[in-house]
């Protein structure tokens, strides 16, 4: 299990994480020996074995449709890196 | 007011406050004294908030003298820096939550509210909880007071200290993987991370949502319960909030265990457990058989495999809910030239370097190709763990264990090696792959530093967990020892 440094460079992009040359080199060295050490998991059996993904047995909680009161408009915005009136402000997203 | 806070349990507090020996102004204003000498050496604390602190201490007062009180009014307690705090910044230690002030409450929050607690704080923690010595917060580490030259456990170690030095009353932290129980056994206080769906996340920062949990740190198994009662309970914001009533967890605390049959698995004693660490857990369970349970030997096979599930599936639930931090919103924000810089830029500097590890490896195991070999594979494995302990449980009233495999490691020992660093999690990571309820208590110490003992039980049984652990408390005298503080 041996991540090249353009494999650390996809997994990057895909989470929209910048990083410096050394840090790609410094994960591609650490993610490998974990996935290394992770390969344990395919020694185990888990034919027929349904995946766990919570372990509370509830399924489609469901609540009725009430209108409830929302957060402060001007407390939501006070975080804000950047505002317009009342709208958060990015960059240009079509360019 | 002459209240010695060394000393000073929740329910101590609460009946110097009930017979008026002390008022909670008095209280908190001790507290926050030693706050202030403590901390430039400890460092549990992100934030100390003594104004509002002082305001909540004399409202209690005030229902106090009204004849008004809850097993909570007036006592002062500290709160993980993961837990939203209205209009108190909440940072999770990290830069890219430096400067967030939560618009709102988190459920928890509000329950410590109505009953008219005081808070004094939020607690240094490692970066969104991830990691297990606080060396991970952004900000700074914090020190095991039994050893400034040593960590805390993490990620809840400021909440641990807090506690331990006697900086609170007692404190909030949240469990993932052993956030609380491991912190606790390294700083020998009480630690509970209660079932899965038994307290609302509403309001607790995200980091991997089928494992996190809220729970309470204290002095004392007593403390344990009265604050567990103060916290759990249905809540229509919590999708995951389980409908199972609340019993009173106070009435749990009987010191009998006669004829309870507890299992020891032989898989948490094994390989990199050391040696002084096994001699204190031989103690402690021989201990448990002197107040009359019965001990066996038990075996749950698949628990070498539970480091590299917990390993996949924590990192890939947090590659989704960390996404949310993309600097428009709230948080950090980098001012690139493009949308894509800004965005890229703003998680590549806002992000420590564990969180960009865990972001990566959760999103690799879930990309294209390689979801099936790894997250699918983990889940499966998952449901076997899970039904092991099931198994076991169809038998057996709870399991003992080690907390940690070793004692508090030196600061900087393990930063270097990530895979050494999760190692320091390997009994406590099993009991949230399961969604079970988990209690460490102080066992004793090797070469001088804290040893916990964990006690696993099924789904909903923490009462069952507070009666051993409370009968094990009253037959040993760990839990009064407390730190010198030499030299702080």
């Amino acid at each position: 299990m041996k991540l090249s440094r353009e494999e650390v460079l996809h997994i990057a992009r895909l989470c929209r994480v910048a990083l410096t040359d050394e840090e790609i080199d410094r994960y591609a060295g650490q993610l490998s020996k974990l996935l290394e050490h992770f390969q344990v998991l395919q020694q185990v059996d888990t034919e027929g074995v349904p995946p766990t993904a919570q372990s509370v047995s509830l399924l489609n909680v469901m609540r009725d449709d009430v209108v409830m009161p929302s957060l402060p408009r001007e407390d939501v915005l006070a975080n804000a890196p950047r505002r317009e009136d009342d709208y958060f402000r990015v960059r240009a997203v079509l360019e | 007011m002459t209240a010695d806070l060394d000393r000073l349990t929740i329910h101590e507090a609460h009946r110097l406050l009930r017979e008026k020996t002390a008022s909670s102004v008095e209280l908190t204003q001790a507290y926050l004294e030693r706050i202030h000498t403590l901390e430039p050496k400890l460092k549990a604390f992100v934030t100390v908030t003594d104004e509002a602190a002082l305001q909540q201490a004399r409202r209690a007062d005030e229902s106090i003298a009204q004849g008004k009180i809850t097993p909570l009014t007036g006592v002062p307690l500290a709160i993980k820096d993961v837990i939203c705090t209205k209009g108190v910044r909440t940072t999770c230690s990290s830069r890219m939550l430096e400067n967030f002030v939560p618009p709102y409450d988190a459920t928890v929050m509000e329950k410590l509210n109505a009953l008219g607690a005081v808070m004094l704080g939020k607690t240094n923690m490692d970066e969104f909880a991830m990691g297990s010595s606080t060396e991970n917060s952004a900000f700074f580490v914090t020190r095991n007071p039994w050893d400034v030259a040593r960590v805390p456990g993490g990620s809840s170690g400021g909440s641990a200290v807090a506690v331990a030095a006697a900086e609170c009353a007692g404190s909030l932290g949240s469990d993932t993987g052993g956030s609380i129980r491991q912190p606790a056994g390294f700083c020998s206080v009480v630690g509970l991370k209660p079932t899965y769906g038994r307290v609302s996340r509403y309001g607790l920062v995200a980091f991997a949502s089928s494992l996190d949990q809220i729970g309470p740190i204290t002095h004392d198994v007593t403390d344990c319960a009265i604050l567990l009662n103060a916290i759990s309970g249905y809540d229509p914001r919590d999708s995951t909030s389980v409908p199972e009533p609340v019993p009173d967890y106070t009435r749990a605390l009987k010191p009998d265990i006669k004829g309870m049959k507890l299992g020891v698995p032989k898989e948490y004693y094994v390989e990199g457990m050391q040696p002084a660490v096994a001699e204190v857990m031989k103690t402690a369970l021989k201990r448990l058989e002197e107040l009359g349970a019965i001990l066996e030997e038990v075996s749950l096979p698949h628990t070498p495999y539970a480091l590299a599930v917990y390993y996949i599936i924590a990192p890939s639930e947090a590659s989704a809910n960390l996404a949310r931090y993309d600097g428009v919103k709230y948080g950090y924000s980098y001012p690139g030239e493009s949308m894509w810089e800004s965005m890229e830029k703003t998680r590549g500097t806002g992000f420590g370097a564990e969180v960009k590890r865990r972001i990566m490896l959760g999103t690799y195991a879930l990309s294209a190709g390689y979801y099936d070999a790894w997250y699918l594979k983990a889940q499966k494995v998952r449901t076997i763990i899970r039904r092991e302990f099931d198994e076991v449980f169809s038998r057996y009233d709870a399991l003992v264990t080690p907390t940690s495999p070793t004692v508090p490691f030196r600061i900087g020992e393990k930063t270097a090696d990530p895979l050494a660093m999760y190692l320091s999690d390997v009994c406590t990571l099993p009991v949230n792959i399961a969604g079970l309820p988990g209690i460490s208590v102080p066992a004793g110490f090797a070469e001088g530093l804290p040893v916990g003992m964990q006690i696993i039980g099924k789904p909903f049984s923490e009462e069952t967990l507070l009666r051993i652990a409370f009968a094990y408390e009253q037959a040993t005298d760990w839990h009064r020892n407390k730190p010198a503080l030499k030299g702080i």
